[in-house]
């Protein structure tokens, strides 16, 4: 068994496990490269179905690429699409893209504090009104591949996310089954331990639990996970023949490409063993990271 | 899917192993220094970082510290000290080694076992001049108990102490005797380092020419990874059954992942405790080739050939090397809980995939983790204690001593909603109804089917077999409820049949002195009920004419049907486990509908697959 083998596999027990004591499940799906192969390793783990819906949060601000690679994944893996928005933000243009219109002259650290601020709006703030049943939920009618109201309110009390250790620092201190308290809080400094493969799977009333399968997997592994498997990407993540590509996908405003000529999988999974990428975080064509803003999101529920 | 190994070029990732290491110690005995040297001295952080950080310390005027860089690198800078596993990643000429940062202090030891829990070896540092500490014998059980079989100390800080060759000797007899004391495993290297300096860590220092030791790089890379579990006895423990019916998918499939040894399309299998037994028909898998044959660490799923019922929790093995299965086990356990181990409270145990009520049966010895040689005389474990204890479960599990299986032999244990202690068995202890248990064992592994089975039967009767067994005192009318529930079962349709005791001791007892060993009684008693429930029937019985308390004993007789218990109680003072506990003065349909439930919950009536 070799090491990608032997990730593959803790996922899938991850998942099965989550799947066992979370009557409540769901799982993010960002339309990423790790959350992508995160549908993947579910439907190893549950032998070609999706046994629990998926919540997709969007920004409005996403690639128009992402969501139409999003509804046709729906549709031919059958999946359970469930759609959440902060309406209210983006018809108050309570964001970040329209301060900035309204006020060009922003400078560079009222510009951070207006994204930070615009994701735990339209990110961590419709994430947790999607996933507590307060904000409405829009479910893909998979007949007529239409979003519709879904009269499902109850909140999910797990929640499987693809993230991984290596991404950046506060995240390599998750545990595979990370306890989130009422207000969604993360207790970064008393988390519960971890024996063997005995995950925390009991949890009191109003809590829920974030399930990370893909704790242990690097950027790299991802890559050739999906060579492995042939797993379907968005053409985001290549080179088109300008010189850049996107090594993490976020909203179409706070992002940059990087400079790279990967113009395929092959490419990608060179151009990462190479080292060439090993100064520069994955995240940070991610304008809204910044020093500590991620870890900050996090505790407040951001993914 | 998977590429052929000639397809891989040299210097393809796959081709390389990768070695989990966690990093123990006690605080301020240097691990953040030992890792951060070990990041520089091997290459592995980022361009320009060593440099941004010193500098950072030059302009607040602290002195430079690696683990700043640590910190820096993840992001730590406000707690000021590690207060949870932090993972590096770092190249040898070799492998590829992930060091698994586990904090010192005390307190966050639940977060050092998090850590440790997944590594494949630890490096333990002891600080020359402070010499072995608390958290260093600690650490050193913990390690042991988490099943970690490759340790390296390094001996830190020998500049401290003047390179001194029998300082560092005193310091390897004084743990290797400790670890001796305690039974855990002994160090496989003890290397003389100074971290800050950077003395055989990834390259030999001239300091120590006493030392002919491997570096401590050196020491990793000799490590070997974890030895193939595939030649041992099959086990898995079942995960979940899947059935995908509404996604248009009928295969029933035994989903689990193969803790040890290896099993193919064909083979006969048996499931501990309930001794069902079956034969694999295919191996499942999504977008793999088809496989007659899988070994330990897939994660998979079965389909067998004759329809078991079996539930999660159960392990799958092979006939004749089967799990053993018992109430009780011996352990050591570590407890992390606010609240100590004390007898008489209701826990679970999560044992593979089973999870169970589980009471402390008896403290052998507590060990104050402290100075670990001292045993302690407790009435209770404690926070951060570790102890031998006995356990005692309400209901039979299957498990392994941890030596012979790591898998089946580790458990944690759960108060209220937390994961408050972990251990690992290390000797069954036998409970009154291991005989019984042994002759079911025999029984079912030769038993002889007939043409019918029992999948056939519960499609034709609309149900499974169960027992439904009224317990309580005498006088308390029991049997009245019996055959009421017998009558109202029978008019509901199903195949019931009751079992009265009195008739067992008329007949199959009849040769038996009026003065014969009860247990004799409870024997013939639960083998009667065992064939009747093979007939698929739900039968309805007491425990009046056999004298039984409870009816453990006929279930370990019959370990494969669901059974109900049904304590009857006017008193309202009895504590016995039951699934349904009434007077005996409700309306008597009440209590009919009140099983009917539980048989439908249970999955006894509408067959839940
Ligand atoms: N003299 C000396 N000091 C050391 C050495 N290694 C670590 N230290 C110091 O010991 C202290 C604790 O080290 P640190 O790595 O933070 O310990 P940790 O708590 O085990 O991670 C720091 O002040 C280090 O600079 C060494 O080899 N020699």
């Amino acid at each position: 068994m070799d090491h990608l083998e032997q990730l593959e596999q803790q996922s899938v027990y991850i998942f099965r496990e989550a799947f066992r004591h979370f009557e409540r499940l769901c799982m993010l799906w960002s339309i990423g490269k790790d959350s992508t192969v995160l549908l993947w390793l579910a439907r190893k783990a549950f032998f070609g179905h999706i046994p629990f819906p998926l919540v997709h949060i969007d920004t409005s601000y996403k690639l128009p690429e992402m969501i139409a690679y999003r509804d046709r994944l729906a549709l031919e893996y059958k999946l359970q699409m469930i759609v959440g928005q902060n309406t209210a933000a983006l018809s108050a243009k309570d964001t970040f893209p329209e301060k900035l219109k309204a006020n060009p002259g922003m400078t560079a650290e009222e510009q951070a504090a207006a994204r930070t601020e615009c994701c735990g709006k339209l990110k961590s703030g419709a994430l947790a009104a999607t996933l507590h049943g307060t904000g409405t939920r829009m479910r893909m009618n998979l007949k007529t591949g239409q979003y519709e109201v879904d009269p499902d309110r109850a909140p999910y009390t797990g929640v499987i996310v693809g993230a991984r250790a290596d991404e950046e620092g506060s995240r390599s201190k998750e545990r595979y089954f990370s306890p989130r308290d009422k207000n969604d809080d993360w207790d970064v400094g008393d988390q519960p331990p971890e024996f063997w493969n005995q995950f925390k799977t009991d949890f009191a009333p109003g809590t829920h639990v974030r399930i990370h399968p893909l704790l242990d997997w690097t950027e790299l592994n991802i890559w050739e996970y999906i060579k492995r498997e042939s797993i379907p990407t968005v053409s985001l993540y290549y080179d088109q023949g300008n010189g850049k590509r996107y090594r993490s996908l976020g909203c179409g405003p706070c992002q940059s490409p990087i400079d790279s000529t990967s113009k395929n999988v092959d490419d990608i999974i060179a151009e990462l063993a190479s080292g060439k990428l090993r100064n520069i975080a994955e995240r940070s064509g991610r304008l809204q990271d910044g020093k500590h803003g991620l870890e900050e999101l996090r505790r407040k529920g951001y993914m | 899917m998977k590429p052929a190994p000639s397809d891989r070029k040299p210097g393809d990732p796959l081709l390389r192993d990768t070695f989990n290491v966690v990093i123990v110690g006690h605080v301020d005995h240097g691990k953040s220094t030992v890792v951060g040297r070990l990041l520089a001295d091997t290459g592995a952080l980022p361009q320009g970082k060593l440099e941004s950080v010193r500098r950072e310390c030059e302009r607040t005027g602290k002195p430079f510290e690696y683990a700043f860089l640590l910190d820096a690198l993840s992001d730590e800078q406000d707690q000021g000290i590690t207060i949870d596993t932090a993972r590096c990643f770092f190249k040898s000429k070799t492998r590829d080694y992930i060091i698994i940062d586990a904090p010192g202090h005390i307190e966050f030891l639940k977060n050092m076992i998090s850590g440790a829990a997944r590594a494949e070896a630890a490096v333990l540092v002891i600080d020359a001049k402070e010499g072995v500490r608390e958290n260093s014998r600690r650490h050193g059980y913990i390690l042991s108990m988490l099943g970690i079989r490759q340790v390296i100390v390094c001996v830190n800080k020998m500049d401290l102490v003047k390179y001194d060759q029998d300082h560092f000797k005193k310091i390897e007899a004084e743990y290797r005797a400790f670890l001796e004391g305690i039974g855990a495993v002994s160090p496989r290297q003890f290397v003389p380092v100074a971290a800050v300096a950077g003395v055989n860590l990834a390259s030999r220092g001239k300091e120590t020419p006493w030392y002919d030791g491997p570096t401590l790089l050196e020491a990793l890379d000799a490590l070997p990874k974890a030895p193939s579990k595939n030649e041992q006895p099959l086990r898995m423990p079942l995960q979940a059954v899947y059935k995908f019916t509404e996604h248009g998918d009928d295969r029933r499939i035994f989903a689990g992942r193969v803790e040890a040894g290896k099993v193919a399309v064909g083979d006969k299998v048996v499931f501990s405790p309930s001794n069902k037994i079956s034969t694999i028909k295919t191996i499942e898998g999504f977008n793999t080739a088809p496989r007659a044959s899988i070994e330990a660490g897939w994660s998979t799923g079965f389909s067998l050939s004759e329809e078991i019922y079996v539930t999660r929790g159960e392990v799958m093995s092979h006939v004749d090397k089967p799990p053993q299965v018992s109430t009780r086990i011996r352990t050591n356990l570590i407890w992390l809980g606010k609240k100590p181990l004390v007898a008489g409270r209701d826990y679970k145990i999560k044992l593979g995939t089973a999870a169970l009520p589980v009471q402390l049966s008896k403290i052998n010895k507590v060990i104050d983790a402290s100075q670990l040689d001292h045993r302690l005389e407790k009435e209770e474990v404690g926070r951060h204690d570790v102890a031998d204890v006995v356990l005692e479960l309400r209901q039979p599990v299957a498990f392994d001593l941890t030596a012979d299986c790591e898998a089946t032999g580790r458990f944690v244990i759960v108060d209220g909603y937390d994961v408050a202690g972990g251990g690992i068995i290390t000797a069954a202890v036998s409970d009154e109804l291991g005989d019984l248990r042994a002759e079911a064992r025999v029984r079912d592994f030769n038993w002889v089917p007939g043409g019918v089975t029992g999948a056939d039967r519960a499609a034709r009767h609309g149900h499974r077999s169960a027992l439904i067994m009224f317990v309580g005192k005498a006088g308390t009318g029991k049997h009245v409820h019996a055959r009421a529930l017998e009558k109202a079962l029978f008019e509901a349709g199903r195949n019931v049949y009751m079992l009265d005791g009195q008739n067992v001791l008329l007949g199959v007892d009849h040769d038996l002195w009026v003065d014969a060993a009860q247990s004799e009684l409870v024997r013939r008693f639960g083998e009667v009920a065992h064939l009747l429930l093979n007939a698929g029937l739900i039968v309805v019985s007491t425990t009046n004419a056999i004298g039984l308390g409870d009816a453990t004993a006929v279930q370990a007789l019959a370990p494969d049907a669901p059974m109900l218990l049904i304590d009857v109680d006017p008193s309202g003072s009895s504590t016995m486990a039951c699934d349904l506990r009434i007077t005996g003065t409700e309306p008597e349909a009440e209590v009919i509908a009140k099983v009917a439930d539980l048989l439908r919950h249970r999955g006894i009536t509408s067959r839940a697959s």
